[in-house]
């Protein structure tokens, strides 16, 4: 009795053994399958990356090769002649940027602000939709909107004014289009994104922190300014800085609108350039090596314009933590 | 998952075997080529693939082979040709016209020179009223309007044709500026295709630019009139680039490098410019290669009237001859 008892648990025992032993196996099997499979995906990201700049470095070269530190301080760009500078392109793709920001992150931070915590409840959905789907509109859209109704407007209304009012950097034919209006259409493309950003990290915040501080007597100024927005900060940088990656690449709106003269200008309403508008309108007609090779080098260095904006808003956010460590 | 391969192998097959015959290049002569191509296919089966990328684009196409031809609005100098083993040939003709918008200005009524014309997009004169317009048009009233320059802003055959009549008729322009698809443009606003700079235009009190004459025709645009190098005073029309066309010494051209502009002959239009096809000499398949030149010759002998209908100037039948001299270049 004894002894059949312990052979019978020695069976189970051998039996539950093996049982575990092929699943063990099997799932040792897929795990690694599941973790070749994830370091091959992140491979392959970092693998397109470098081909990326390998292929726009090479493309590149004979322009590099060329002009050198050139490149980046002269103005002239005349394919007759084969002179290229970047200097247009550059200030004119920052400027747009930044006029764009200027305008969409505080417009995006009230409509955030007025989603979440002001608007009244049967506001809140129809409202979110409304931004979702400006935020799905495709940019070429904005590009004709620009072109065939916001710049003959404000050409009409709004330029003659600003010639007489606002001093030189506003002075230019009115035409409705430049570098100003590019800024204006980048700032109306950019705001849904950054708003909706926002707003979802404004949702994520703990009603029990804000109701502790509404309990303590606190205003929904200081409830926004002191719980909302410290807690959401990294969420609001990185909402921004994806309207900014977005501003500085964005390629057909500002095509439309910017007016594409290769001249610096003081005037914000004279016409301008922005690196991929030269790009989208210059690279099927190119002729020769160094034209190509010159256009091919504005690329990279667009490229690298936003690994920088990318690496500064890390930066920003790791000195951020750093400060909230020290504080707690 | 078998059953959708098939239906994408199915849906692809009959297309994939009736394309026979490729060719990118210039967006000016797209219209006629994709009419022409419609029509050739129903009378012989054989379906043209033209991609309309831009002259520049043709040109690389060609050089790397991966089309049957290349069709660019800038002829290649025989030097280039003969490097890469190229022959080009005209194809069809067609004009640009200046279009301006000036309160009270009426199509067809204004009258400008070429000297003029360079002097403008130099950003010399500036105003309507300058004495120099003035004294052409004594009979408009000009007003005191400042003067908005809108060229293109892509690189395109269209301004290699303006830029090049500019140089021949100004020296200012040609040391300053030249000629190419794209310049340097000394003033004004870019705009992006015809429709870029018609909109500019349209919208742009004082304004002037430079389109294709369909384009201009379609849109209803106000255009002008230009003094030719015979001294006369022209409107652009079928009949005025033609007569640019039939003027021309394409005989003395070497391999066609010729630009229509700046025409001799009472009766020219100025600003015209042609469309070249440009295809490999050693044809490496022979069939496309005969396939095309085929297409040509029936497109040369009828396809005329479409040409005329979409406002493009056929060749006159004694340039179609010198083509057809020319392709015997080409070894299959």
């Amino acid at each position: 009795m004894q002894s059949s008892e312990v052979v019978a648990s020695e069976q189970v025992s051998t039996f539950s053994k093996s049982i575990t032993d092929v699943a063990l196996k099997r799932q040792a099997i897929l795990n690694f399958g599941f973790r070749t499979m994830t370091w091959f995906a992140m491979l392959s990201v970092i693998g397109i990356l470098l081909a990326i700049l390998l292929a726009l470095g090479i493309g590149a070269w004979p322009a590099i090769h060329t002009f050198g530190i050139r490149f980046f301080s002269t103005s002239e760009w005349n394919p007759v002649t084969q002179e290229f500078g970047a200097v247009v392109p550059i200030v004119g793709t920052l400027i747009t940027s930044v006029i764009a920001m200027v305008i969409a992150v505080p417009v995006s931070f009230g409509i955030a602000i007025f989603l979440t915590e002001l608007s009244p409840s049967i506001l809140k959905r129809p409202l979110g939709t409304a931004i979702e789907l400006l935020a799905a509109i495709p940019s070429i859209i904005y590009g004709m909107w620009g072109l065939f109704v916001f710049a003959p407007f404000f050409a009409k209304n709004i330029q003659p004014w600003m010639n007489e009012n606002m001093g030189p950097f506003f002075h230019g034919p009115p035409m409705g289009i430049g570098v100003l209006t590019a800024g204006l259409i980048l700032a109306i493309m950019i705001i849904p994104f950054i708003a909706a950003v926002m707003r979802d990290v404004f949702e994520v915040v703990p009603p029990m922190l804000k109701e502790s501080a509404y309990g303590l007597g606190a205003t929904t100024w200081e409830v926004l300014w002191n719980i909302v927005i410290p807690e959401t900060k990294t969420g609001v940088i990185g909402g921004i800085m994806l309207g900014l990656g977005r501003a500085l690449g964005e390629t057909m709106a500002v095509t439309f609108v910017i007016g594409n003269a290769h001249h610096l200008s003081r005037s914000l309403t004279m016409p301008g350039n922005t690196i991929s508008s030269s790009l989208a309108n210059e690279f099927t007609e190119a002729v020769g090596e160094l034209y190509t090779s010159s256009l091919i080098e504005l690329g990279l260095i667009l490229f690298l314009i936003t690994f920088v904006v990318l690496a500064i808003s890390r930066l920003l956010l790791l000195r951020l933590r750093k400060k909230e460590g020290l504080q707690s | 998952m078998k059953f959708l391969f098939a239906i994408l192998v199915l849906g692809y097959l009959p297309q994939a075997l009736a394309t026979d015959l490729t060719g990118a290049g210039s967006t000016f002569v797209y219209p006629i080529i994709a009419k022409w191509a419609d029509t050739y296919k129903k009378g012989n089966g054989t379906s043209i693939n033209y991609q309309s990328i831009g002259s520049g684009g043709g040109i690389k196409q060609i050089e790397a082979k991966t089309v049957d031809f290349g069709a660019s609005d800038m002829p290649l100098k025989p030097e280039e040709l003969k490097k890469e083993g190229l022959v080009q040939f005209p194809l069809v003709n067609g004009g640009l016209v200046a279009i301006v918008n000036i309160p009270g200005i009426e199509d067809q009524k204004m009258k400008l020179t070429g000297d003029i014309l360079a002097e403008l997009f130099l950003g010399k004169i500036t105003q309507w009223n300058d004495p120099k317009i003035v004294a052409l048009n004594p009979d408009l009233k000009l007003p005191k309007l400042e003067i908005s320059i809108v060229h293109r802003a892509d690189g395109s055959g269209t301004s290699f044709i303006w830029t090049n009549y500019l140089s021949k008729v100004s020296p200012e322009w040609k040391t300053k500026v030249g000629e190419g698809t794209a310049v340097n443009w000394p003033v004004g606003v870019g705009g992006k295709g015809n429709e870029g700079v018609a909109s500019f235009v349209k919208q742009t009190s004082g304004s002037i630019g430079y389109v294709e004459y369909a384009y201009a025709l379609q849109n209803k645009l106000i255009s002008t009139q230009m003094k030719n190098k015979a001294g006369q005073m022209v409107k652009p029309s079928l009949e005025s680039f033609q007569a640019a066309s039939a003027s021309a010494e394409w005989a003395k051209a070497d391999q066609f490098f010729l630009v229509l502009t700046d025409a001799p002959g009472k009766t020219s239009w100025p600003i015209a410019g042609t469309t070249f096809v440009i295809m490999q000499q050693n044809q490496l398949k022979p069939e496309q290669g005969k396939e095309a030149i085929k297409f040509f010759t029936w497109a040369y002998h009828h396809g005329e009237a479409q040409a005329k209908e979409l406002q493009y100037v056929p060749l006159p039948a004694n340039v179609v001859k010198l083509v057809e001299k020319a392709w015997t270049q080409i070894k299959f």
